[in-house]
């Protein structure tokens, strides 16, 4: 294998104090504190429009519906248009993971199926709940597009087990995605 | 003193790589030349071991020479006592050509990497981009130097040739077609260092593809190399096909031990799993290749059959249940000393190391066992890397132990006629077919004690196991048939609670009464690696640094390696 060497950043004495950095961050929470304190916390005509007041009243009242369209919950696989499991079990996404969360046991596909021109897909898929943190690496780094972060934030495993999610589950909650490249057919 | 007479004096040429000047003997190819200097070139199709083929144009580099003089004029030297180059307008292929005096090569130049980045493109107008389900991806030369020439989109709008993609053209190697880059090293390994003529390239133009002869197949003993040679994914291995990708493997270089010859490997694991072996060079012992029988020989190292507790059994006919080190240890001592000495016989392994051979000397002598030997394996010898012996430490045995297998018969019956009635089993199955013994035999016996890694018939007649590693797990040296000291490396812990052979041999003679310091304060094999550099006469001077991962010979047996003789007298 060959190996590239990246430098990293020189950082001043400045930045590595730390100090700018701290008390910047605190001027927003304090900023966020004295607009609460007068009455004109962020956001509160939206909310209030809707009903919500100050607190959302959780869980009869929930994010779902305002949710940004950026935001990122768990991560889920999914299929193609032609109803292809798209993940080839690359692995780059369990390389990339900073949180180690996903497990990929690479296998074969059937060469009678009808999308064995793939020839891989994984064996089995596993998230560890527990471990995601949410930050959309594994979307980013699929070549295949094949995996997706969701926008379910409601994750309430009963035990550690529970918290690991197989490749059934992973491709259930992803369901189909349309628009996405079209590979792996006779073309290519 | 110009620097081209001084060079010449020693058989040497000046040749100037990226502006600095350099000496190299003559003949150097331009492209093993720059490689010794850091400045690489690409190559697919070039091998050091096989003939050039010059077929990829991927290593071109610009080259220049000292202007042609014209008649009656005398060369011009600067103050350097060098020529001036002139620098040709047209790039070179590195790996086909060889250095020549006042030569001027550039690796980096403008010219070069317009070059290269030309071929590249067209080695990449058909090719399928398989990277996310090829097994090549992370050591594929073609994605490597796609990162550094390629240029990121397609510029043809033809639709690509298609070929056979996952064919299977022999037990152990598949084929893809369209990935191949044509480079022809598979069909000249073949051809050149196994001498089977079995691939060869059919077809005409962008059609041009690699095939089996009809009626052939790549079913050689050293087929799996050409998985390693291939540059690309289009030659993969069934074995590893699909099994993990390279970069979450780490590499341990030690050494295949199915036979004498000692073959350098690289060992492949991804924490306790061991994925892949694969060949590393080593011009002594077998140049750039193995064969594929030790290739596949490490399945059983995560087998479910290991032992990964000691057991023992209580009472005669009772289940063998596990137990812990301490006490074990502490039951064998007890045990050993009831036997009478002139009872006890011990079959040690030419499959050890030298540490661990070196604790079993220690042991026997302890217990005052005569009855020693080891249990000696032969096969046929193939003429290339495979020997005919097919244990990896005979010689070693032989210089510690003294023993060569010739004792063993005597064992055997003394086990038969009850003279003895005790017997240690270490790293053997005595049930195999080299050992000879019967489960009856094994059965008649008083006592049984046995070290091994895995579970077999000896493990299950024995009254205790103690469970011991196989050679991914240990570290410690071994002498081939050729008489080279070579090193293994531990590539992953042991299994469970199994413990480092030389370390059980160690606990059992100090448990025993052992007093001897240098056997029982050792703290590693290589602090056994030194005693045995004293008492022993070749090992003189040996350290586990200075035996380096090459090997270092140091005895004379005579014995050579076909493959490498061949090798030399090539040169
Ligand atoms: S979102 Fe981030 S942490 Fe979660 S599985 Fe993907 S890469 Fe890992
Ligand atoms: S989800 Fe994407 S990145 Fe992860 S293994 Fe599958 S194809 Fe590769
Ligand atoms: S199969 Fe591999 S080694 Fe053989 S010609 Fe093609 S690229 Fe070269
Ligand atoms: S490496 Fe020189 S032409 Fe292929």
């Amino acid at each position: 294998m060959a190996y590239i060497s990246v430098k990293r950043p020189k950082f001043s004495l400045l930045d590595r104090l730390y100090v700018v950095e701290l008390v910047k961050g605190l001027g927003i929470t304090f900023k966020h504190l004295a607009l609460s304190l007068v009455g004109k916390s962020r956001g509160k005509g939206d909310f209030s429009k809707e009903g919500v007041g100050v607190c959302m009243q959780f869980p009869e009242e929930r994010w779902d519906a305002r949710l940004p369209e950026y935001y990122r919950g768990a991560p889920t696989l999914v299929r193609g248009e032609d109803g292809r499991e798209r993940c080839v079990s690359c692995q780059l996404c369990e390389f990339i993971c900073p949180a180690r969360a996903i497990k990929v046991t690479p296998g074969s596909v059937d060469e009678n199926s009808s999308c064995a021109k793939q020839e891989k897909a994984p064996a089995e898929f596993e998230i560890d709940m527990l471990r995601c943190i949410y930050c959309g690496m594994c979307q980013e780094v699929c070549p295949e597009q094949a995996i997706f972060l969701s926008k379910e934030y409601l994750i309430t495993p009963q035990d550690r087990k529970d918290a690991v999610r197989n490749k059934e589950t992973l491709y259930r909650l992803g369901g189909t995605r349309k628009g996405l490249v079209n590979k792996w057919n006779q073309y290519k | 003193m110009l620097p081209k007479d001084a060079a010449a004096a020693e058989g040497k040429v000046n040749v100037q790589i990226n502006g600095k000047w350099y000496r190299f003997p003559k003949g150097t190819r331009i492209a093993d030349a720059c490689n010794s200097v850091g400045a690489h070139v690409p190559c697919f199709c070039y091998h050091p071991k096989l003939s050039v083929a010059g077929s990829c144009r991927m290593c071109l580099v610009e080259q220049g020479m000292p202007p042609r003089l014209a008649p009656g004029a005398t060369p011009q030297y600067n103050e350097d006592g060098y020529q001036t180059i002139s620098w040709m307008p047209r790039a070179v292929i590195a790996c086909a050509n060889t250095v020549a005096e006042n030569m001027g090569i550039r690796t980096d130049s403008k010219l070069t990497s317009e070059a290269r980045r030309g071929v590249l493109e067209f080695l990449l107008s058909n090719h399928p981009l398989d990277c996310p389900i090829c097994d090549q991806a992370g050591e594929c030369k073609l994605q490597e130097y796609t990162a550094d020439y390629g240029r990121g989109t397609h510029r043809f709008t033809e639709s690509k040739t298609k070929k056979g993609k996952n064919l299977s053209i022999g037990p152990r190697v598949n084929l893809d077609q369209e990935r191949c880059v044509l480079c022809r090293r598979c069909v000249r390994f073949m051809k050149e260092i196994v001498g089977e003529e079995v691939l060869g390239v059919v077809g005409r133009g962008t059609h041009n593809a690699i095939a089996c002869y009809p009626g052939t197949e790549l079913d050689s003993n050293y087929s799996m190399n050409v998985v390693d040679i291939c540059p690309v994914g289009a030659m993969t291995s069934k074995d590893f096909r699909f099994k993990m990708r390279v970069w979450f493997l780490k590499s341990t270089p030690t050494i295949d031990v199915t036979n004498g010859t000692g073959t350098n490997i690289n060992i492949w694991t991804r924490e306790q799993q061991v994925y892949r072996i694969t060949p590393r060079q080593n011009d002594e012992v077998n140049s750039c290749w193995m064969p594929d029988d030790a290739r596949l020989a490490y399945k059983y190292i995560n087998a479910p059959a290991r032992l990964t507790t000691p057991l023992v059994r209580t009472d005669a006919g009772a289940d063998q249940r596990p137990s812990t080190w301490d006490a074990t240890i502490g039951l064998v001592t007890e045990q050993l000393h009831k036997c009478a000495p002139t009872e006890v016989a011990m079959i040690a392994s030419a499959r050890m190391t030298n540490e661990e051979l070196y604790m079993v000397r220690a042991l026997a002598k302890q217990l005052g066992i005569t009855k020693l030997d080891i249990v000696p394996r032969t096969g046929e010898a193939d003429d290339l890397l495979v020997s005919a012996d097919r244990n990896p430490n005979s010689t070693g045995a032989k210089l510690i132990l003294g023993k060569e297998g010739k004792g063993l018969r005597t064992i055997r019956n003394g086990v038969r006629n009850g003279s003895i009635r005790f017997l240690i089993a270490l790293g053997e199955d005595l049930t195999s077919e080299e050992a000879g013994f019967t489960a009856e035999d094994l059965a008649g016996l008083d006592y049984l004690l046995c070290v091994s890694h895995s579970e077999n018939a000896t493990t299950k007649a024995a009254d205790v196991v103690l469970p011991g590693v196989t050679f991914a797990e240990k570290y410690g040296t071994m002498i081939n048939v050729a008489g080279r000291i070579q090193r293994l490396n531990k590539a992953i812990e042991p299994m469970g609670e199994a413990r480092s052979d030389w370390d059980i041999y160690r606990s059992i003679s100090q448990s025993l009464g052992c007093d001897c310091v240098n056997v029982i304060a050792c703290p590693s094999p290589m602090a056994v690696l030194e005693q045995m550099a004293l008492e022993f006469e070749p090992m003189h001077g040996l350290t586990w640094g200075n035996i380096g991962n090459e090997g270092k010979a140091i005895i004379e047996t005579g014995v050579t390696i076909p493959l490498i003789e061949r090798e030399k007298a090539k040169k």
